[in-house]
């Protein structure tokens, strides 16, 4: 079956792949998220649409993905597994598919205790890797967790998933990958990459294991605005690490923002060099409209053309 | 094991027992009094505490094991008591609430307490939940860590990305399950079980209510 997803076309054909973020708002006014969309437009073959991110209740990745794809532009639609069981999931991917999405990622999500339901139970039925291999099985097999067949095929989906290098065990980290391309993990998206020793370790491990060549590896890359917002992730998110060399050269620059943006085109451009990473995932959370800037600079402009 | 409890708030008993005058108080020997919530010395705390509140207490027992049949004879031995008194407030877990219940089920049953958790005692008075009771023990390829328990996500496949110098992102104070599970596995020589998929949990084990019958 032959790819629908732009994503998986640029991939397939042997681009280094860029795709964007999108946070839906605490609101059903997508204005502002349209704006953002529009001028990320020719700069990255998709985008990721957040799912309840960091347990905060805002306009549903699902919904959101349907405006972008009446705009032209593809969604990556986050499924989390916090808040939905295997009906709902699967149900919300059927959803999703009857009106054109095609990239979906699996992922855990962040614990409701950090968001503003924290009362709220978390409903974890499955797991991320449960997940993959159910949204695989759906597609390959066309059944579903329950064993039950679809009445009809699926069309070809690209399913994602996260990878973190810097969470520990750090030894266990690539075998997890391995775990998550098994289950049916076509592409990864990783964790902020402030640490690139780190990163080109966990790589070294990745493609000792031959998984570079199994998943296309997407580096996550955050353009970091001040001094606050780098110690703010240093400090409060977990599995993160932002090391202090890199707090000290933002201290050093006038421009602290200029700094910020040279360091992530710095990012981009060390990422291409590492063998097996197949592209980059650009977040840039509440700061959308540096993207263009961050691409163009980093010699990924203009984006292929895939048929 | 044990049932691990938790009083709750006075002010929340008091408004539960809003509409009765005169309460029967009763405690549990065992859970309730190692937990320190439902012992005689509790009883007696809240017997007073309910007094200044102008209610009459007509009696308090503490009944040794209040989830079993001895709390049958205990309401028997106090039913004058009891009959005194227009609600009973049950100063045990759940299951002692349920027993009671079901001897006194022309009364009202009023719970002081909140069940927590089936707990194990690590040192005198540190209770913690080991077992969530899934109906169906991963045990045996987790190195005899639970994750469903153990791991605030609940998961089977590993650990999420958020695990930081092996502790949990949602408690920076608590062991991350999965690391504690990778370590351990590594010592035992059992690291391949990490890589081991781990199919959806079959939640059809646990209909609830749950029931067996050994007769």
């Amino acid at each position: 079956m032959k790819p629908e997803s732009k994503l998986e076309k640029v991939l397939s054909s042997g681009h280094f792949a860029v795709t964007g973020e999108l946070g839906p708002p605490k609101s059903a006014d997508l204005e502002t998220l349209k704006h953002h969309a529009e001028a990320m437009r020719h700069y990255v073959e998709s985008y990721n649409i957040t799912d309840n991110q960091t347990a905060i209740v805002r306009t549903s990745s699902i919904g959101v993905a349907a405006t972008l794809i009446q705009m032209g532009l593809e969604p990556n639609v986050q499924m989390t597994v916090r808040d939905r069981n295997r009906i709902c999931l699967q149900s919300d991917l059927l959803g999703a598919v009857s009106f054109g999405v095609r990239n979906f990622l699996c992922l855990q999500g962040d614990h409701a205790k950090f968001g503003n339901e924290p009362q709220s139970k978390n409903v974890y039925d499955l797991d991320s890797m449960q997940l993959l291999q159910a949204v695989r099985k759906i597609r390959d097999e066309g059944v579903f967790i329950g064993g039950e067949k679809l009445e009809h095929p699926l069309p070809r989906i690209f399913i994602g998933a996260v990878a973190n290098p810097f969470a520990d065990p750090f030894e266990y980290r690539p075998l997890r990958l391995a775990k998550k391309v098994a289950a049916g993990a076509q592409f990864v998206q990783t964790q902020c990459i402030f640490d690139l020793e780190r990163f080109e370790k966990w790589m070294e491990k990745v493609r000792e294991l031959g998984l570079h060549k199994k998943v296309y590896i997407l580096g996550g890359v955050t353009p970091i605005k001040s001094i606050g917002a780098a110690r703010y992730m240093q400090n409060n998110v977990s599995g993160m690490i932002v090391p202090d060399a890199l707090i000290e050269r933002l201290k050093g620059a006038q421009d602290k923002k200029k700094e910020g943006l040279n360091i992530a085109v710095e990012t981009i451009q060390r990422l291409k060099e590492i063998e097996g990473v197949a592209g980059v995932h650009v977040m840039a959370i509440a700061w959308e409209e540096v993207v263009p800037e961050i691409v163009e600079r980093a010699g990924l402009y203009p984006r292929p053309r895939v048929e | 094991m044990k049932s691990i409890t938790r009083q709750k708030p006075f002010s929340e008993v008091v408004q539960l027992l809003d509409r009765f005058d005169r309460v029967y108080i009763i405690g549990c020997g065992t859970c309730a009094t190692m937990a320190r919530t439902g012992g005689r010395d509790e009883v007696l705390e809240m017997k007073n505490r309910l007094q200044e509140t102008g209610k009459l207490v007509t009696g308090w027992t503490v009944i040794p094991t209040a989830c079993d049949e001895m709390t049958e004879a205990a309401a028997r031995e106090n039913e004058g008591a009891i009959k005194n008194a227009n609600c009973s407030l049950v100063m045990a877990c759940a299951l002692g609430v349920h027993r009671v219940n079901s001897y006194l089920n022309n009364k009202a049953v009023i719970p002081a307490l909140d069940t927590l958790f089936i707990g194990m005692e690590d040192s005198p008075g540190n209770f913690y939940e080991a077992c969530a009771q899934c109906g169906q023990c991963v045990l045996g390829e987790t190195a005899g860590i639970c994750p469903l328990t153990a791991c605030n996500k609940g998961l089977l496949n590993g650990p999420c990305g958020g695990t930081n110098n092996g502790k949990c992102e949602v408690d920076k104070e608590k062991d991350c399950a999965f690391t504690l599970i990778y370590q351990r596995l590594k010592e035992q020589g059992r690291l391949d079980l990490m890589r081991k998929y781990h199919p959806p949990k079959n939640y059809q084990v646990v209909p609830r209510p749950r029931i067996i019958n050994l007769g």
